[in-house]
């Protein structure tokens, strides 16, 4: 099994899993949004799980690199924090705040790496920028809010997985990318009547069941 | 807002459903199967895309998360007076987007839609190649230089009337033939 130095910590992690997960096997936090284990090719889009690895000129996505014997890998150098801070600062931006009304409210996974980094849910000098569309409600059993979705494709992968074909998918393009179910609603009642898998691996509280909660 | 089909929709749909048959059911082929509708109908209806994805059996919304991933695809037919703001740069330090603006609540439809009775269509165009003009419309054929919100109205207008005196004239024309 490799053996790594992390932040001056001796650790020891599974053969052939990423530098992320196997951090995260042994109590090592590192901010992440987008990756799931299961993932073969992960799409390192949240751009959450920087580290700085000895031999490296730059910081690189941790969900991205194998794990290797003798790796010394440092988790919180200025920066990192700083990449983190960012791209947690630019989400947020496009995010709709409230979580008094949200369903994720204290488990969110965007609360957790804000306090984690110590930013602001509401960080001050990016202009925010909303979708129209607060409550997507195409699908038959599931309602979408766009405004605290952070795109980071876990619903779609994990969809794919259970299904072999995903009802949701990356919809529209630049800041007017979307998930959507578009069209599925009559082939989603098959399978979605009777699975949670996406709103349970939803990071935050972007997909809800109807019956659930209606408003916010 | 999703506009019906019109009999003519319906037949080159047919003729799509009939040349679907012929191409082979591969992932790789969505790209070129939608250009090809496209071509037929000049945009993507939705009963479109669930052919396509009956066709190729990926879920429609996969289809629809592909072709609203590229600016070469429409979802609305184009209207008879296809009307293109050009939000080029000139245009739109000229405030290209209020001339959009202005078209929008005239038409009340939204950038990149029809009006139900197909009459006119609004799209966005980058730099149309007449920055000295700007801001710059295209309807039709003609572009429209130095335009302002006020002209908006006139232009509208001007192709309401022109329509109606071309009814009138058809008419009169089908009388006098009698
Ligand atoms: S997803 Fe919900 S709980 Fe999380 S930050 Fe957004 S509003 Fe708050
Ligand atoms: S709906 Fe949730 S799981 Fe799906 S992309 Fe958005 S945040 Fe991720
Ligand atoms: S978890 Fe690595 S980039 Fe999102
Ligand atoms: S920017 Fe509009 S014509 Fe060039």
């Amino acid at each position: 099994m490799p053996k790594l130095r992390v932040d001056g910590k001796e650790i020891e992690t599974k053969q052939g899993t990423t530098l992320l997960q196997g951090c995260l096997d042994n109590d090592i936090y590192i901010p992440n949004l987008c990756f799931l284990e299961s993932m073969e090719d992960p799409s390192a889009s949240c751009r959450m799980c920087f580290v700085e690895i000895e031999g490296e000129k730059q910081p690189i996505t941790s969900c991205t690199v194998n794990v290797k014997d003798d790796m010394v890998v440092k988790t919180d150098t200025p920066a990192v924090r700083q990449l983190q801070r960012t791209a947690l600062r630019l989400l947020l931006s496009v995010h709709h705040v409230d979580c008094k009304h949200c369903p994720a409210n204290k488990k969110c996974e965007l609360q957790r790496i804000a306090k984690f980094l110590k930013v602001g849910l509401k960080p001050k000098g990016l202009e925010r920028y909303l979708q129209e569309t607060e409550i997507d409600r195409n699908h038959p059993f599931i309602n979408h809010y766009p405004n605290r979705c952070v795109l980071c494709g876990k619903c779609v992968h994990i969809c794919r997985r259970q299904h072999g074909q995903s009802v949701w998918t990356f919809a529209q393009r630049g800041f007017d990318t979307v998930i959507s179910a578009y069209g599925e609603a009559g082939a989603s009642s098959l399978t979605c009547g009777k699975c949670d898998a996406c709103v349970k691996i939803c990071p935050v509280g972007a997909l809800t069941f109807k019956d659930v909660q209606e408003d916010g | 807002m999703l506009l019906d089909l019109t009999a003519e929709d319906k037949h080159a749909l047919e003729n799509i459903a009939s040349k679907l048959t012929t191409l082979k059911k591969q992932r790789r082929n969505l790209i070129p199967i939608l250009q090809m509708i496209q071509k037929e109908l000049d945009y993507l209806p939705r009963e479109s895309l669930k052919m396509v994805a009956e066709h190729l059996e990926i879920p429609e919304s996969e289809v629809y998360g592909v072709a609203t991933f590229y600016n070469q695809f429409r979802f609305h037919p184009p209207g008879k007076h296809r009307i293109k703001v050009c939000l080029g740069t000139a245009c739109h330090v000229r405030a290209g987007d209020i001339i959009l603006e202005n078209f929008e609540r005239k038409l009340e439809i939204s950038e990149g839609e029809t009006t139900p009775d197909r009459e006119f269509s609004i799209e966005r165009a980058a730099c149309v190649g007449c920055c000295a003009l700007a801001p710059v419309a295209i309807i039709g054929e003609t572009v429209h230089a130095h335009m302002a919100p006020s002209k908006v109205e006139g232009l509208i207008l001007r192709i309401a009337i022109e329509k109606e005196m071309a009814e009138r004239e058809k008419q009169k024309n089908e009388s006098g033939q009698e």
